[in-house]
């Protein structure tokens, strides 16, 4: 995905769910990010930094990449993404638009492009710390 | 927790006046021959345009606008390219025209990450070359696109109406905005389909007759602009 976006959701929700909760300040934001998605972790910092609300003025963003793993739906085969063997513009679709990997990635015993991403797909807030007011 | 990209989605279409889904519940009706020719005739009335294609399982926007070897630019976020005067994003900008095998699960992320990723600039109107059917893009447009509204496509034929009942019927049940339904391809003028769109309180705006020279003006789209086709399609166009 691309960084600038995903940096937009992920202050975006914590906002709200700061506001929703009634933090004054937040602290800490934990995110994970599937490998799939292709983040380049700096340009993520770089993105969070310009975005981040005086709310979060001095929280901690810490990012997390889970490696990516497919299990083929059609021989049962199980591999992980060797994200080295792409050539570059199918890294760039695949960054973009991880479900790309349907379009360039075969499964390496049977072929089959019917695999299932089983972990390191998507983009997810595991926790917000925050401290309210007294 | 929760998934970022769904905070982001809204906010893309803040500069967008109207978005409008050319749906069906069939394929093959001519949805996206009528996408086409609305964002291009809306374009020629001095609108700003942008055309997006859902159609994942079988994208054809391009190839009736004969683009080619597009390429969105990268600008905190994705531009969409520019051809024939319309912002134009499509999953082949990403595909390579290649097959893109996505189950249901799949077919909705990504969906998702390609609305979150584009930023699309002011416009008068985006039209949304859907899939055909109620699955996933349908119910994902539903969910994530608020002001969302519908242009139903149908054919004469009994078969293609009854489709598309079904999805005039959930997106009435659903309280989305359904702009009406044109009947495309009539080749002996009949009241039977307006009657029937009457009967469940929808719109109907219009007939397009089945024109042969639209095959050929295919990839071409000075040609398309030089069919009855597509004067048909302006004149409803102008009726929305
Ligand atoms: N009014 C029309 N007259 C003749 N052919 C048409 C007309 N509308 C669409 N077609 C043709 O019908 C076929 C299906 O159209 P298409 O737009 O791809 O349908 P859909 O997007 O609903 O699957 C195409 O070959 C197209 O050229
Ligand atoms: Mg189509
Ligand atoms: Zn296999």
């Amino acid at each position: 995905m691309h960084e600038w976006a995903l940096a937009e959701g992920i202050v975006k929700t914590a906002e709200k769910f700061a506001e929703d909760q009634g933090i004054d300040e937040i602290t800490e934001v934990k995110i994970m990010i599937g490998e799939l998605q292709q983040v380049e972790h700096e340009i993520i910092e770089f993105a969070l930094d310009q975005l981040r609300t005086p709310r979060m003025k001095s929280a901690k963003f810490a990012i997390e990449t889970v490696p990516a793993r497919f299990k083929c739906r059609k021989c049962s085969h199980e591999w992980q993404l060797n994200t080295r063997n792409l050539d570059k513009e199918t890294g760039e679709a695949i960054h973009f638009v991880p479900e790309m990997a349907h379009v360039y990635i075969t499964c390496p015993n049977c072929g089959s492009p019917d695999f299932e991403v089983t972990e390191g797909r998507g983009v997810w807030l595991v926790s917000i710390k925050g401290r309210k007011k007294e | 927790m929760s998934d970022p990209r769904l905070a982001i989605i809204p906010g893309r279409f803040d500069n967008v006046k109207r978005i409008i889904a050319v749906s069906s519940g069939k394929g093959g009706v001519g949805k996206s021959m009528v996408a086409v020719a609305l964002a291009l005739s809306l374009r020629a009335r001095s609108n700003k345009v942008g055309l997006l294609d859902l159609d994942f399982t079988s994208p054809s926007t391009h190839v009736i606008l004969g683009a080619e070897g597009l390429y969105p630019e990268e600008e905190k976020g994705i531009t969409p390219p520019v051809t024939q005067g319309l912002s134009y994003m499509s999953i082949v900008h990403y595909s390579e025209d290649e097959p893109v095998p996505l189950r249901g699960l799949d077919a909705s992320n990504a969906i998702i990450e390609l609305l979150a990723i584009t930023r699309w600039e002011e416009l008068d109107y985006l039209i949304i070359d859907m899939p055909p059917g109620i699955g996933d893009a349908t119910l994902d447009m539903l969910r994530l696109i608020p002001r969302i509204e519908f242009l139903v496509v149908t054919t004469p034929s009994q078969l293609a109406y009854e489709s598309v009942r079904k999805l005039l019927v959930l997106l009435q049940d659903q309280k989305i905005p359904i702009i009406g339904v044109v009947e495309n391809m009539v080749i002996k003028q009949t009241d039977h389909i307006k009657e029937e769109i009457h009967k469940i309180g929808s719109r109907y705006l219009g007939a397009i007759d089945h024109d042969a020279s639209v095959e050929a003006a295919i990839g071409h789209p000075e040609k398309l602009e030089m069919t009855r086709f597509y004067r048909q399609v302006e004149e409803i166009g102008e009726g929305i």
